[in-house]
């Protein structure tokens, strides 16, 4: 018998046997709803995460290294390294003069403060002090007007550049170019608006800033800022042999002897993503593993269900054996018929967690995708395949005679 | 050469510490196109023959031949296969699948044996004609009377132009007029050259077949030609072709 007429046969049984037993099935069909529904969400949310990580991880560059004076997600002992000099625009200056294997160099500083415009107010503005040759490093766009030159850094002119979203908070449809905006009562005259950049996974809004020449930054607010120094590499496969590069020119312009520790750390964008993996890694799989639980339960009900529906037929199983099926179609049987059960409690759960994916969104990051569907149906199959399998087992393992004889 | 070749079979049985012989070395050959009826009381083993010669069972000793070939050495699915393919059986009870049409009951020994769609479909009409039912093919087994169900369980039992027709008790639930049209469709078949075998307990179904075969406390105490076996006659208007030697 070939397998298609085999399957085609099978499908018509569990298709005859499921309209016979609507609100049974459809009971059975709840424990696996619930847990695809569960399982689907949990990936939902972690895909959401996922996404949002690698959008705000990709707004870093993969070809910049952060000369900064702690590592990122270091388990260096505080004690230690809190006395670490602050990094300063000379160090900047000099390093950008000699270094070979970097694009481009910039300075930067940054501050969280309330800026105004007439008798609007925003509160809790990233405010940040570039240069120049910032606007490559950090790899931003211009949305509007343009970014501050060398010869306004150099001359430290009240200029600023807006992030899109303040931009929008003060001025909705109108142009913001040649306003001026204040922070503490210092004025800057809005020069240009950045694209929309988006939020960082952890929640911070990377459109709710304001950039103003480093020097007036030092001017303005803080005396000796802890700068940090953005290098952008040449080529971005050969970002070791750059960081090499600047530990040693750092280490030179610090004055740092032979055999102590650095005084700074060189942080790149690859330090996040392996946070995330670890980290991200581990909160996915103990989320997967307590929602599978659910669809666990949902798969003994099958089971259940599956072991009630085979003595029910084990009079049907004795007319097929004698008739000529084989132990594998009747496997193939009841296979099928769990895995439609589960399949169809897939399609239900993905149809109730769509919507709810859409709902949570609005909290927190949450996303389906067709992978995601692809994957929740597989699962639903696989759920049903596994735990119809011992049943159907078993009746494929009838004696003809016994079964023939059952009522 | 015989259709099925017996050799001092025997059936065991162990329950609750007990060996019970429900067959204890039988011996027999059917040859091709006879028409044998098994009798015996109940406890007589008659049910545990026709099992194993309807290869649902395999014997604990002895030897069987279907067509030259060793049942009693075959696994489950090689069993199977010989049912599907060599045996049609006709059930007391009918046993058809309540919740499929006529249609698709006479067609499952084909979907087992693979045989495409629109083959099987024409071949399981014909058959379900054959037995008078072409116009009951999409009814299901309860919208059929006793005599239409088994009919139907013919033509399931035909279709797939098997070696042995095996009926146990075919009259057994249905009523006397009814059965004996279902007898008289037996007599046919095997004027047609079919080789059947029906297990019985009553003398009249027996009396239709030309050998009858009786068992008692598992072996055969008797082999017989029927001697009262009735010469073709004509029956409900419709002249029978005369029966092949």
């Amino acid at each position: 018998m070939t397998t298609t007429e085999e399957l085609r046969e099978s499908f018509l049984i569990a298709l005859t046997a499921l309209r016979a037993n609507v609100l049974r099935s459809a009971l059975t069909t709840l424990g696996v709803i619930i847990g695809i529904v569960t399982v689907t969400l949990m990936g939902t949310a972690i895909n959401g995460l996922n996404n949002a990580f690698q959008r705000s991880v990709a707004t870093m560059g993969a070809d910049t290294l952060f000369i900064q004076r702690f590592a990122w997600f270091s388990n260096e002992d505080w004690r230690v390294v809190r006395n670490r000099r602050p990094l300063t625009m000379q160090n900047a200056h000099d390093l950008e003069r000699v270094v070979t294997l970097a694009t481009a160099v910039s300075v930067e500083s940054d501050f969280n403060g309330t800026v105004t415009y007439e008798k609007k107010k925003a509160r809790g503005v990233w405010i940040m002090g570039n240069t120049d040759r910032s606007i490559d490093v950090r790899g931003l766009s211009i949305a509007k007007g343009r970014w501050f030159n060398a010869a306004e850094v150099g001359s430290a002119r009240n200029v600023c550049v807006l992030g899109n979203y303040l931009a929008e908070r003060f001025f909705q449809n109108q142009s913001p170019l040649g306003h001026r905006v204040k922070v503490n009562d210092i004025q800057y005259e809005v020069v240009g608006v950045i694209d929309k950049m988006g939020t960082f996974f952890t929640g911070f809004n990377m459109d709710n800033q304001l950039i103003i020449p480093v020097t007036r930054f030092e001017n303005d607010f803080q005396e000796r800022p802890d700068y940090h120094i953005l290098v952008k590499a040449k080529d971005a496969t050969r970002l070791d042999d750059a960081e090499e590069e600047l530990r040693g020119i750092m280490r030179k312009l610090r004055r740092i002897e032979p055999g102590m520790p650095d005084d700074f750390a060189i942080n790149r964008q690859e330090a996040f993503l392996n946070f995330f993996r670890a980290v991200g890694g581990t909160i996915a799989a103990v989320g997967l593993f307590i929602t599978s639980l659910s669809l666990f339960v949902g798969g003994i009900g099958i089971m259940n269900i599956m072991f009630v529906s085979v003595a029910e037929r084990t009079k049907e199983i004795g007319i097929r054996k004698a008739i000529g099926a084989k132990r594998r179609s009747i496997l193939l049987q009841f296979l099928v018929e769990a895995a439609l059960i589960t399949l169809f409690a897939g399609i239900l759960g993905i149809l109730v967690s769509w919507p709810l994916t859409l709902v949570i969104n609005r909290f927190m990051a949450a996303q389906m995708s067709w992978w995601l569907v692809a994957i929740a149906l597989l699962v639903s199959v696989l759920t049903g395949i596994i735990a119809g399998f011992i049943p159907a087992w078993r009746a494929s393992k009838l004696d003809p005679v016994e079964a023939l004889r059952a009522e | 050469m015989s259709l099925i070749r017996i050799r001092n079979l025997g059936r065991c049985y162990v329950m609750a510490s007990e060996v019970v012989h429900a067959l204890r070395g039988a011996s027999l050959d059917i040859g091709k196109g006879e028409y044998v009826a098994i009798m015996g009381p109940s406890g007589s083993g008659k049910s545990t023959l026709m099992n194993l010669l309807g290869c649902l069972d395999t014997p604990s000793e002895g030897e069987f031949l279907l067509n030259d070939k060793n049942v009693a050495s075959m696994n489950d699915n090689q069993l199977a296969e010989i049912r599907n393919r060599e045996i049609g059986f006709v059930f007391q009870s009918f046993n058809l699948l309540p919740r499929s049409d006529a249609l698709h009951n006479v067609e499952l020994p084909l979907i087992y044996s693979g045989v495409p769609k629109g083959e099987r479909r024409e071949m399981a009409r014909s058959a379900l004609a054959h037995v008078g039912l072409e116009n009951r093919m999409h009814h299901r087994p309860n919208e059929l009377s006793g005599g239409q169900r088994q009919r139907v369980a013919i033509a399931r039992a035909l279709v797939n132009n098997p070696s042995i027709v095996l009926a146990d008790e075919p009259t057994g639930n249905l009523d006397s007029r009814t059965g004996e049209e279902i007898l008289a469709l037996f007599d046919q078949l095997s004027w047609k050259g079919n080789t059947i075998i029906v297990v019985t307990h009553e003398e009249e179904v027996a009396q239709h077949a030309r050998r009858v075969i009786r068992l008692r406390d598992g072996l055969i105490a008797e082999d017989a030609p029927n001697l009262r076996y009735r010469t073709p006659h004509s029956e409900g208007g419709v002249t029978l072709p005369p029966p092949i030697a």
